[in-house]
């Protein structure tokens, strides 16, 4: 009987996402209501309890993927992952006013390239002050800083260790989790209520998991301006960490 | 054209082709990677609605296509928390740990700062284009 169920969820593995994910949400808008009554989003809570699944998911299994790596649980990884992640990403442009789009353009391009450069100095400096004093690791560990694909991308391109590659991406994914989490909390300090504000968020926080998930948990409506920025800050990322960024390292460093 | 499944073809084209543009970009200027795929999908999307409001074409069924998938978007979201790693991210070296904290602090301080620099007016601006359902 088991068996059978197992292989019901095994074998229509998206459809079961569907379903999980929708009562996982489901509960989160009650504890959102009963528990903090709806001070914290249900979004918010559903993400956390995300997250900690991806946990459990990854003590489970030993695996990289969280949950996804838990078989029945694989659909959750097509929900989830990069396509179904961008195609859900650029619909919500269709709710973009492209007059106030326009009207942040020029800040943030600005908060984009600020974005970009700053989180690279912290990184390679705390690469520096950690004992990587070679201009590769400083790079490597800048570029996650960024963000997690920046972070590889950039030290597959400049021939960082697969140690490196793996302290990388390791920042980034802190990174994004981090601004996940603690963006909703941080909304009023960042001043995060109109499109403008979310369009300098997403050029400054840089990861779009973070920026995304974050912009949900605060406020829907926020999404596509979030998005918007926050999707060329790979690109320019990986544009500027393994040209502009190592060789200034470089100079700087000595190779 | 209203119906819902041209609404999710014409947003799957305009996604597959703002990946694609992203591709050549990056190859173009030698960034081994998609510059901004996704960026550039939105913007053909933003652009093609501002088209068709224009033109009077865009319809009811046609908006649910795409709306449909916009509504999706937190499900997803939750989704794709449920399967980063956050066993490594917990595990990880001081370095990494360190530098991801200070990083987003900084961020979330300078975007504190530039955005207290927003005036009333464009605050006021943005609110209301947000609360503005139809446009």
């Amino acid at each position: 009987m088991l068996e059978m169920l197992k292989n019901v969820t095994l074998q229509n593995g998206l459809v079961f996402a569907f379903a999980f994910v929708g009562i996982l949400m489901l509960m989160s808008q009650q504890l959102s209501r009963r528990l903090t009554f709806g001070r914290v989003h249900g979004s918010a809570i559903a993400i956390l309890i995300g997250l900690g699944l991806a946990y459990w998911g990854g003590v489970a299994t030993g695996g990289s993927r969280g949950l996804a790596d838990v078989k029945i649980f694989a659909g959750v990884g097509l929900m989830g992952g990069a396509m179904f992640r961008d195609f859900a990403i650029v619909s919500t442009a269709f709710e973009v006013h492209a007059e106030e789009a326009a009207r942040a353009g020029i800040i943030g391009a600005t908060a984009l390239f600020i974005g970009t450069v700053v989180p690279f100095i912290i990184g390679a400096s705390i690469a520096y002050i950690f004992g990587y004093r070679d201009a590769i690791s400083m790079t490597t560990i800048g570029a996650g800083a960024v963000t997690y694909i920046v972070g590889p991308v950039t030290g597959a391109a400049i021939g960082a260790s697969s140690d490196l590659m793996a302290l990388s991406i390791t920042t980034g994914v802190v990174k994004a989790i981090c601004v996940m989490v603690f963006t909703p909390a941080a909304a009023k300090f960042m001043r995060l209520k109109t499109p403008r504000a979310a369009m300098v968020f997403g050029g400054l926080a840089g990861t779009v998991s973070g920026v995304t998930a974050g912009l949900a948990a605060t406020d829907r409506a926020l999404v596509p301006y979030g998005a918007l920025t926050a999707t060329f800050h790979t690109g320019l990322g990986c544009l500027m960490c393994p040209s502009v960024c190592y060789l200034t390292v470089k100079a700087m460093m000595g190779g | 054209m209203n119906t819902i499944i041209v609404g999710t073809a014409v947003l799957a084209v305009c996604h597959l082709t703002g990946i694609f543009l992203g591709d050549v970009l990056g190859a173009a200027i030698g960034a081994r990677s998609n510059v901004g795929g996704v960026g550039i999908a939105m913007l053909i999307l933003v652009l093609l609605r501002l088209y068709m409001v224009k033109k009077g074409i865009l319809q009811k069924r046609f908006e649910e296509g795409v709306n449909y998938w916009g509504a999706m978007y937190i499900p997803v979201v939750v989704a794709m928390a449920a399967q980063q790693n956050v066993v490594a991210a917990l595990r990880g070296g001081h370095v990494a740990l360190i530098a991801a904290i200070v990083t987003f602090t900084s961020a979330f301080c300078i975007i504190s700062f530039i955005n207290r620099m927003e005036s009333k007016a464009s605050i006021e601006k943005g609110l209301a284009a947000i609360k503005d359902k139809e446009h």
